[in-house]
């Protein structure tokens, strides 16, 4: 696992109390649940709700309070698609490469997206902005293909229409 | 949400609260023409509606009572080959509000059973009915059913599979957004004859608007006592928990959705034991796609019978597909069992759009079969469709035009198979990945002419030897890309050349 970068921020105090804040709501999340183990993927996806992401201090406190093997929560942790143990960047963009998005060239904006980010897919640029993912379907193959940029879904997506999205929210630069 | 405000902008601008009622409901299926506005009576359907064309909608139909006609949805003939039973209240209520659901008859299924009919009845009403699992397998639900009711052990619990894994496929989205309550309303009653007291309806994290609005229904169903202690009175217990997946593909095969439930990897197990006598906790599980519950209110309320005459006779019913790819009219349809998919590609979906060709239809999403044109006068049914090579899948119709490569597309699926397979069996594990070599071999101008049987000694002994439901159809893309599109591979191998233009033979840097 990689290393914890949160830690490594100038506002280290402040910074601290609020992840001491959010893993007392951690807490409480799985005590609304019994410390039940079949309880395990709704912790993790409120944990990643939480946090953004799972770390390793994450993932150990829930096996221990779960009475989990840590191997088996790092197991699910990485099993599904949907979790993240790295740190994401400040911007998510998502693309989807289901079999219709595919067929009407997700692949050719993803390619050009890598090269105009300087980044494969799943990673995120060395300042922390961007970050580039996929996805397999989200349900809207009607609209193929289909781009998330932080949340909002860009439906019949263009590599130029993209681009110019990604400007936008997440300024100037690239 | 503009189009909704210009709306209600108008009525008022206009004086016509009186006249009219603004509704909002879920999907009518017309993706790609959205917007859409619905106006009642006579079914006026509206596209790509703007704030603009709102306010002229306004003005002309509602004020004046003249359909604003350069407006409507022009493509008729896409709704006039449906037979939409389960899609009954898609497009026409809010999904949002319990009541508007009973208003059109929901629920009455329920009190029936509960009133006037023993478990054993409804058991078999739905044996009479012949429907069969939508999520794939297509095995007989009342046998099913009947399984569950006699196995040994208690409590016995009862999964709603809306996990929908499938790339390209969007029909159990789609009808939990539009009328959750029917995939509910056909849980309770599940419930009833089968004695089980805990359901869980499992769906992706992907879904936001569906678990919303599976959520909200699931709290309206609570509060008016239809789920919950002592249903409507009577001596029936029923819960129902949302339960989220978190992106595997794999998780809707039936023994693996039970170790997802339980908190863990999604990993399938042998079977027997079937879920049916050892599911949940090692407790008798029912495990049904929500499309397959969608139909028993219907089953329940209009007879067995009545049923077993829609399609075709082994096959009765219809089926919710997701048109999708190079098509004019992508959207979701419902059709009955037995049409051929040269009407649902061409009559319904409108055919291949841009002045381009048909070159193959994908049916039965990533390990489904990619069918040619020779083969679109083949019948819809579980039967038909795997005599050809493909599967029925949950549903998923992808429409390939001459743009498109199958040694490519065939390497498109592999790839998600690989990337999707569990790895505790071996042929799907080492079996998918050497495939996958052999595809990437050939894509870049590197094959050998003996690689095509290889694909097809390899493809046949993974459908073999597989573990579960995904090795054992992984390898469908392969396999009937080879039969269909043979010259395509030949092409390859020999010319060194894709016809299409799509594989870069040996330059381009895989990423
Ligand atoms: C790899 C794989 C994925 C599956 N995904 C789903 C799914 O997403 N939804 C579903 O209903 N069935 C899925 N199935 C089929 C289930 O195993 C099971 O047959 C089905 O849920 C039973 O319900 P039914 O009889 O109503 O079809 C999948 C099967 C396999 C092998
Ligand atoms: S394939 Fe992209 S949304 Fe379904």
């Amino acid at each position: 696992m990689e290393k914890d970068q949160t830690s490594e921020s100038p506002h280290a105090a402040s910074d601290v109390l609020i992840a001491e804040k959010l893993m007392v709501k951690l807490e409480k999340i799985m005590e609304e649940h019994n410390y039940q183990r079949s309880a395990l993927l709704e912790v993790l996806q409120k944990a990643q709700e939480i946090f953004g992401y799972l770390d390793r201090k994450v993932l150990l406190l829930i096996a221990e309070k779960l009475h989990v093997a840590p191997s088996q929560v790092y197991g699910a942790a990485t099993f599904y698609n949907f979790f993240r143990l790295r740190k994401p960047g400040e911007h998510i963009i998502t693309i989807c490469m289901g079999t219709a998005c595919y067929v009407k060239g997700a692949d050719k904006i993803l390619s050009t997206l890598e090269q105009e980010l300087g980044i494969e897919r799943g990673k995120s640029t060395p300042d922390g902005r961007i970050s580039l993912f996929i996805t397999r379907c989200i349900g809207a193959c009607a609209m193929a293909p289909n781009v998330i940029i932080d949340d909002v879904v860009i439906g019949k997506a263009t590599k130029e229409g993209v681009i110019e999205r990604i400007r936008k929210s997440a300024g100037g630069e690239n | 949400m503009n189009v909704l405000k210009s709306f209600e902008r108008a009525v008022k601008e206009f004086g016509l609260e009186d006249k009219c009622k603004i509704a909002r409901t879920g999907c009518p299926g017309t993706c790609s023409a959205g917007p859409v506005v619905l106006v009642e009576p006579g079914d006026y359907f509206y596209q790509s509606v703007t704030p603009e064309s709102a306010q002229e909608i306004v003005k002309e139909h509602v004020m004046r009572d003249v359909p604003a006609k350069r407006f409507l949805y022009s493509n008729p003939e896409f709704f006039s080959k449906q037979k939409r039973l389960v899609l009954r209240n898609a497009g026409k209520m809010d999904p949002l509000n319990i009541r508007e659901y009973i208003s059109r008859g929901g629920y009455t299924a329920l009190v029936k059973c509960l009133t006037g009919m023993s478990p054993e009845d409804v058991i078999n009403e739905v044996f009479k009915s012949g429907l069969r699992g939508r999520g794939g397998a297509g095995f007989q639900t009342g046998q099913k059913w009947k399984f569950v009711s006699k196995a040994p052990g208690s409590p016995k619990y009862i999964i709603g599979n809306l996990d929908e894994g499938d790339p390209g496929v969007f029909a159990n989205r789609t009808l939990a957004e539009a009328d959750p309550h029917a995939i509910i309303e056909g849980m309770i009653i599940a419930s009833y004859a089968l004695k089980a007291e805990k359901g869980y309806l499992y769906t992706r994290a992907e879904y936001p608007l569906a678990i919303e609005t599976l959520k909200k229904a699931i709290q309206q169903a609570r509060s008016l006592g239809l789920i919950g202690e002592k249903i409507l009175g009577t001596d029936l217990n029923f819960d129902l928990e949302l339960r989220l997946g978190a992106g595997a593909f794999i998780a809707g095969e039936e023994t693996a959705i039970l170790a997802s439930i339980e908190g863990m990897r999604a990993m399938p197990r042998p079977r027997p034991p079937y879920p049916a006598s050892s599911g949940l906790w090692r407790k008798p599980t029912l495990i049904q796609n929500v499309e397959t519950l969608a139909n028993i209110p219907l089953i329940v309320l209009n007879g067995g019978e009545w049923f077993s005459k829609i399609g075709v006779p082994h096959c009765p019913g219809t089926k919710c597909f997701s048109l999708t790819g190079k098509i004019r009219n992508p959207g979701l349809i419902e059709v009955p069992m037995g049409i051929t998919l040269k009407e649902v590609v061409f009559d319904i979906g409108g055919g291949v759009p841009d002045g381009r060709t048909f070159k193959a239809v994908l049916v039965g999403g990533p390990s489904g079969g990619c069918l040619p044109e020779s083969q679109l006068h083949l019948p819809i049914d579980y039967e038909s469709l795997t005599k050809a090579g493909a599967i029925m899948g949950s549903g998923g119709i992808v429409v390939l035009d001459d743009e498109s490569c199958m040694v490519d597309t065939a390497k498109f699926f592999i790839e998600f198979c690989v990337d999707e397979s569990c790895g505790k069996c071996t042929p799907c594990r080492v079996g998918l990945v050497k495939v996958k070599k052999v595809l990437e071999r050939i894509a870049h101008g590197k094959g050998v002419e003996k690689d095509i049987d290889l694909l097809t000694k390899v493809g046949e002994y993974i459908k073999e030897a597989s573990l579960c439901g995904l090795g054992q159809t992984a390898p469908n893309p392969v396999l009937t890309t080879v039969r269909y599109f043979k010259d395509e591979y030949l092409a390859h191998i020999l010319n060194k050349e894709c016809p299409t233009g799509k594989c870069d033979m040996g330059t381009r840097r895989r990423s």
